[in-house]
């Protein structure tokens, strides 16, 4: 049995922002597949009792003094934005025009 | 003069510092020699010659000394530059011109370094190959039709192809050792934290590290000390002093390594590797042997589980960071003629921008991430960092280091793992328990299998990375270096 269905690859892929075509779910379903089967083998660790690990470095938040300090221009800032406008990023439209 | 290229950063830097030859003249050399071969090789995605000759200019006119001054260095293209394209070999960032510098950059140019240019890679770190470059894979110098190892292959084939003495390469899973091993170059990947992520392109924040590559342990050691060193800009940074890894790696290099305990991975040993490259392997264990170490059969029952867990933390935290291209900031922008929403022209553009295995990546890691599967896949995967991470404290507790092959299989053809994106994985079997945990490692090279080179992995304890430098010193003093066919 498949551990991931091409639906679910399709739903994961909206989440994920990528308009993906019919081909790469194709593909990707049954790579995906394939990748899970692999490291479902995770599950068979028994380890209820073992704290996680996020870090290797166990630090804690580190905070600098609250002074200002040089940073990017406007013009920097904007400088690799596809559209800019009147100093701000230019985006496509949010609302439906209905809204 | 003989060939500048063919020297080594410590001669360069020394010839530089008695101005027995001009930084202009061993910038010159590479640029011309990346000229001469790059289109064969294809390590290099951005030359930037007047770049290199103004800084090696500024180090000529004596406003630059030190170690390294001079001496040129490529570096990987998901490190930022001040106003030199960084793309992250991804469509996505296609043109992109950073306007700030990577700490480690920054420290590049403080130092004298002259940057040559930017290194091919698999996009956004991804991949063993360099075969997922959106602008084509590098080639490997000692056979063009074999793949350099990846993520930083174009990092490794330069050094190999001898178009620069020095780079820059990232370590993720082993983006620096595998490529290394597979060029036959030495790379090494420091205690994670030792080296700032400031201006590196996350891919896995919690296991990204930049480190050194060369042709020599010393020349990798030089490096390392340039780069290393705390961040404020990076929360993640480590505020002690850098290990002297330049006095470990000169110290092994006198090839004495009496009282060194090394232990030998007992899972890492087996046949999971091409017979050639245990042969080469365990011949370069004997050679340490003859200079003193003792070596010790360890066993780290939770290794044979470091694959399937970075490949749920990896891709998690991946499709967290890669959720900041959404055509907005910088970048690539697709479909906006107007009638397209802002969340369709987002999708076209990632869609587009993206390549195949960064898409899988996403897509797995939105999966480890979402609700019902958390527990089972991300959370489960921490957990077991925690149990590799105990392998390594228990396996320290008796010997110095840890030994393996860097990598099971000598570089192999293109196309022969792109199709079952698992196989290619398997490059990675070795050298993910280290970041796993978070330790320093290197790989040296230990010999040649069917002509190819193999690497030899050397793994240390957090915050002692000089301890594989001395072993890594020794073994090229036993070994020497080696040399690809001229291309």
């Amino acid at each position: 049995m498949a551990a991931i269905s091409r639906e679910e690859v399709a739903h994961l892929a909206r989440l994920s922002r990528l308009a993906v075509t019919e081909e790469e779910l194709d593909r990707f379903a049954g790579q995906l597949d394939v990748i899970l089967q692999s490291v479902a083998r995770i599950g068979e660790v028994a380890a209820d009792d073992v704290p996680p690990t996020s870090h290797s470095v166990p630090l804690t938040n580190v905070y600098r003094d609250d002074v200002p300090q040089p940073s990017l221009t406007h013009e920097e800032a904007l400088s690799g934005a596809p559209d800019a406008y009147e100093g701000r990023f230019r985006v496509p439209r949010i609302l439906d025009e209905e809204d | 003069m003989s060939d500048l290229t063919r020297m080594t950063a410590a001669s360069l830097s020394a010839l530089i510092a008695k101005r027995e030859v001009s930084a202009v003249e061993v910038t010159t050399a590479h640029l011309d020699r990346i000229a001469a071969v790059d289109e064969r090789v294809h390590a290099f995605l951005h030359v930037d010659r007047e770049g290199a000759l103004a800084a090696a200019k500024r180090v000529d006119d004596g406003e630059i000394t030190g170690p390294l001054a001079g001496v040129p260095i490529a570096v990987k293209d998901v490190v930022t530059t001040k106003g030199i394209p960084t793309t992250a070999a991804s469509k996505i960032l296609e043109g992109w011109k950073p306007p700030y510098d990577a700490t480690i950059v920054e420290r590049l140019k403080q130092a004298g370094l002259p940057i040559l240019g930017k290194t091919n890679m698999d996009e956004f770190a991804m991949g063993s190959s360099t075969e997922y470059s959106a602008y084509g894979p590098t080639n490997n110098p000692w056979d063009l039709g074999r793949i350099p190892g990846g993520s930083g292959g174009g990092s490794a084939a330069a050094l190999a192809a001898y178009e620069a003495p020095l780079a820059i390469g990232t370590d993720t899973g082993g983006s620096i050792r595998q490529p290394g091993a597979v060029t036959g170059t030495v790379g090494a990947k420091p205690t994670y934290g030792g080296t700032s992520r400031y201006g590196l392109i996350a891919f896995s924040s919690s296991l990204d590290t930049p480190g050194p590559c060369g042709r020599t342990v010393e020349d990798t050691a030089l490096l390392h000390a340039v780069i290393a060193g705390h961040d404020p800009r990076d929360s993640t940074s480590i505020p002690s002093p850098v290990p002297d890894v330049v006095a470990a790696a000169r110290r092994g290099l006198q090839g004495d390594l009496t009282g060194v305990k090394l232990g030998l991975v007992k899972e890492f040993t087996g046949d999971g590797s091409e017979p050639g490259v245990l042969a080469a392997f365990q011949e370069s264990l004997e050679a340490l042997v003859k200079l003193g170490a003792e070596v010790v059969e360890v066993s780290c029952p939770n290794f044979q589980y470091a694959l399937p867990a970075y490949y749920l933390i990896a891709p998690s935290e991946a499709s967290s960071n890669l959720a900041r291209f959404d055509g907005v900031r910088y970048g690539l922008r697709s479909g906006d003629d107007g009638s397209r929403s802002l969340e369709e022209v987002m999708s076209l553009t990632r869609d587009e921008g993206f390549g195949p295995e960064v898409k899988r990546r996403i897509i797995l890691g939105t999966y480890a991430l979402s609700s019902g599967y958390y527990d089972a896949y991300y959370g489960q995967a921490q957990k077991v960092r925690t149990l590799i991470t105990r392998d390594f404290e228990a396996a320290f507790a008796k010997v110095d280091v840890l030994v393996s092959p860097t990598t099971p299989f000598v570089a192999f053809p293109f196309g022969s793992r792109t199709s079952d994106p698992y196989q290619m994985y398997l490059a990675d079997l070795f050298t993910i328990p280290t970041n796993l945990y978070g330790g320093p490692a290197i790989s040296v090279p230990c010999g040649l299998s069917e002509g190819l080179p193999v690497g030899f992995q050397i793994m240390a304890p957090t915050l002692a990375d000089d301890r594989m430098y001395r072993v890594a010193g020794a073994l090229e003093s036993a070994l020497g270096t080696l040399t690809p066919p001229a291309l």
